[in-house]
């Protein structure tokens, strides 16, 4: 194995280029750098991912000039979409794909990624590096690995302290459990007429991801098999129809406009999301209530991974050895890994990166809580969740069944059970 | 061949240069017409046939073209077995009347009265109704979904003023309808825009033909007493009929291929997205969300089987209209 950059002593003194204004203050020497051939490698990315990248470039061109970073930025689904098409074709193929964490089974599934755990890539020896699930995230049922992890999302409860205040409810009547999260809604709208929830069923959402077993998972048994009629799914579509007839939800759905005019618009109080949410609440859905929200655990003492990055690399990739270098320069850097945070609320996936004063630092968009101290606590007591490459079609049949139930009445144990027969004929199973 | 009888009959050979001009003129035409073939061989004739033997194959594509896997006839018999595929159908067939009929109730009177009233600001009216069509479908998307919106779209702000009304009030619903939340609403949301957009091009064909009736007719019909409403209906009507039939044919086809309308107004991951699901959405949606391109080959090419019968279906009808008419 070619010597690293990430092991390279004065690569720790670096100071960012991008984003972070002063130059770094020394380049390391040539010697301990792997000597690269000069080549243009194309990285595949989409927004906000992307920006991770732009403002990591400026160092990567100093420690390797030689080696141009052609980044190339679609939306989210084109971008994947994009990507399952060149890999089908085996043609015009970027040597660096990101992948996000809803596609990541499907990718690492498939014979088109390299493993990154042969030579010359060698990624197990990072493992350890690394907050246990995301590898998993990433593993395919054969055991190769299709990408490394980059950043990860750990469950978190968004809420507004003002309109909270307001109501006179308390952090905790909004934790302690399920139901008394709901009463807090119906609580707060009675106050302020403020919706608790954006949608009822971003409740059932984070409920289905909660408290699973290591090895379990969302969708999908360790043989395969549906679990969709566990009690578990019973319990969230529960919950979302008590949330619904309580009244507590704008009914809304997550990423449409009215979604985010509803947060604008001082109508809804609370999201529960991926930690990752905290940037897009201060640069686009809210920055107008910056200082009034706060983070804290899901109700119920729920742990939940959502979303996250990888990067991985196409076999029929043109720049492998470049391609590498790069993707443990985004990943294994724990400087990158804070500089993601810090740009675009990314929340690594290295634990190096957890040891840093940055996680200390106070957050003034939540009133100077320390968030992230709250999402590495919760990070790393997530369990390890099996992904399936079924799972997106899955999360379809779910949500429709769901949406049944909410606005059809049909009955939850009937939708469950169709959803199941459903999710069985899809995935072939 | 000729070269060769030419060189026999006089004996001599012929000179190099001579026989090199003489091919350059026999290949010529096919150079140049060359491109047109090579376009249409790499981006219709090989996507076409790939296609078809596709749909008799399991492939995950992103394992690349060595992960084909024959099954035969395996892909048909899952998707018509496929409880999406079917509502699919049933969406698409729902969307195709409910925006495709009323775009030809209204284009064909409307044409008449743009043509009869209108005559310098014609093409300027024309042009207003065309907008839609060009417009691109993000663009409409957007607008759509502000205007849809249920707390802050201009229809249920609308609806609600109607609503506030003395008298007729009560005919107006008092609270905010959910246009694009609800599975009650959805398709007739989405069908009315379908029906705006396409409306202009209907519109379009049928000025067009509405231009070469002879006036004659019109002149007689008004000798001969006739109103207005009875000239429309004896005159301009039967007149129309070949456009009628290309027009209808024209939106069988494209209303039984809808995908951008829906998919752009819908989020994806909205529980309501399946209520206008169309069969080319649930196409995408096979080979992109469950990696499963063979069976969407499949269903592409049950939708092709749907929508060539449903044109014959169309044209035996008014052929056998015309054979009446004609006996």
């Amino acid at each position: 194995m070619k010597s690293s950059i990430l092991g390279a002593a004065p690569l720790a003194a670096l100071t960012l280029a991008a984003g972070v204004a002063a130059a770094p203050a020394a380049v390391p020497p040539a010697a301990v750098l792997p000597a690269l051939a000069p080549a243009t490698i194309t990285v595949a990315s989409f927004p906000d991912l992307d920006r991770a990248v732009k403002t990591a470039l400026p160092l990567w061109e100093k420690l390797y000039p030689q080696v141009k970073v052609k980044l190339v930025s679609l939306q989210i689904d084109d971008h994947h979409n994009s990507m399952t098409t060149a890999l089908a074709a085996g043609a015009r193929l970027p040597d660096v794909m990101a992948i996000d964490f809803r596609y990541v089974g499907s990718f690492a599934e498939s014979k088109g990624m390299e493993d990154l755990l042969q030579p010359p890539y060698g990624a197990g020896q990072y493992r350890a590096r690394f907050v246990p699930f995301t590898f998993v995230q990433a593993t395919s049922s054969r055991g190769t690995l299709g990408a490394m992890p980059a950043d990860l999302g750990p469950g978190t409860l968004f809420y507004r302290k003002d309109l909270m205040d307001k109501a006179g409810i308390k952090e905790s009547d909004l934790t302690a459990s399920w139901e008394s999260y709901i009463a807090a809604g119906k609580k707060l709208k009675a106050a302020t007429g403020t919706y608790l929830l954006a949608g009822a069923s971003d409740l059932a959402d984070i409920v289905i991801r909660a408290n699973l077993k290591d090895g379990e998972g969302i969708y999908f048994g360790d043989k395969g098999q549906v679990l969709v009629d566990s009690p578990r799914f019973v319990k969230a579509f529960e919950l979302a129809k008590a949330a619904r007839i309580a009244g507590i939800d704008a009914r809304t759905v997550a990423w449409t406009g009215e979604w985010a005019e509803g947060f604008k618009r001082d109508k809804v109080a609370s999201q529960m999301m991926g930690s990752w949410l905290s940037g897009h609440l201060a640069k686009w859905l809210a920055p107008a209530s910056s200082g009034q929200w706060r983070a804290a655990n899901l109700p119920a003492g729920a742990l939940a991974s959502y979303g996250g990055s990888f990067y991985g690399i196409p076999k029929k990739a043109a720049n492998k050895t470049q391609a590498w270098e790069f993707i443990k320069f985004m990943t294994v850097n724990k400087d990158i890994q804070l500089h993601s945070l810090k740009e675009i609320g990314a929340f690594p996936a290295l634990t190096a990166a957890y040891a840093d004063p940055m996680m200390d630092e106070p957050q003034a968009y939540f009133g100077g809580q320390k968030t992230r101290l709250l999402a590495r606590d919760t990070a790393a007591k997530i369990p390890v969740i099996r992904v399936d490459k079924f799972d997106a079609v899955a999360r379809d049949i779910v949500n429709m069944e769901l949406e049944s139930v909410l606005a059809q009445n049909k009955d939850i144990k009937t939708a469950l059970a169709d959803a199941k027969a459903l999710i069985t004929h899809r995935a072939r199973r | 061949m000729n070269t060769t009888m030419q060189c026999a009959e006089t004996g001599s050979i012929p000179a190099r240069p001579a026989k090199k001009r003489y091919n350059m003129k026999q290949w010529a035409p096919y150079i140049f017409i060359s491109p047109f073939f090579i376009l249409f061989a790499v981006f219709s004739l090989f996507p076409l046939l790939f296609s078809i033997y596709l749909s008799f194959n399991q492939w995950e594509a992103a394992s690349g073209v060595e992960a084909m896997q024959w099954v035969g006839l395996d892909n048909y018999k899952y998707a018509l077995s496929d409880p999406w595929f079917l509502r699919s159908l049933g969406n698409t067939v729902w969307l195709a009347l409910a925006s495709g009929v009323p775009q030809h109730l209204v284009a064909i009177p409307l044409a008449a009265f743009i043509h009869n009233s209108f005559k310098r600001s014609r093409n300027l009216v024309i042009g207003i109704y065309f907008l839609p069509f060009i417009t691109s479908s993000v663009a409409i998307a957007m607008v759509f979904n502000t205007l849809f919106s249920r707390d802050y779209g201009q229809i249920n702000v609308l609806l609600q003023w109607c609503a506030s009304l003395p008298l007729v009030g009560g005919l107006f619903p008092a609270e905010s309808i959910d246009w694009l939340g609800s599975s009650l609403f959805i398709k007739p949301a989405v069908a009315f825009v379908i029906f705006w957009r396409y409306l202009g091009w209907n519109l379009v064909l049928y000025l067009s033909a509405l231009q070469v009736i002879p006036k004659d007719l019109y002149e007689a019909a008004t000798i001969d007493g006739a109103s207005k409403r009875q000239q429309f209906w004896y005159i301009t009507l039967p007149q129309l009929r070949p456009m009628i039939y290309l027009a209808v044919t024209l939106t069988i086809m494209g209303n039984l291929q809808l995908f951008e309308e829906p998919f752009v107004l819908v989020a994806e991951s909205s529980g309501v997205s399946q209520s206008v699901m169309t069969t080319a959405i649930f196409v995408y949606k096979t080979a992109f969300s469950s990696g499963d391109f063979g069976t969407a080959s499949a269903i592409s090419w049950l939708l092709f089987l749907i929508i060539a019968s449903t044109t014959w279906v169309n044209n035996r009808i008014f052929s056998r209209n015309e054979r009446r008419e004609a006996k």
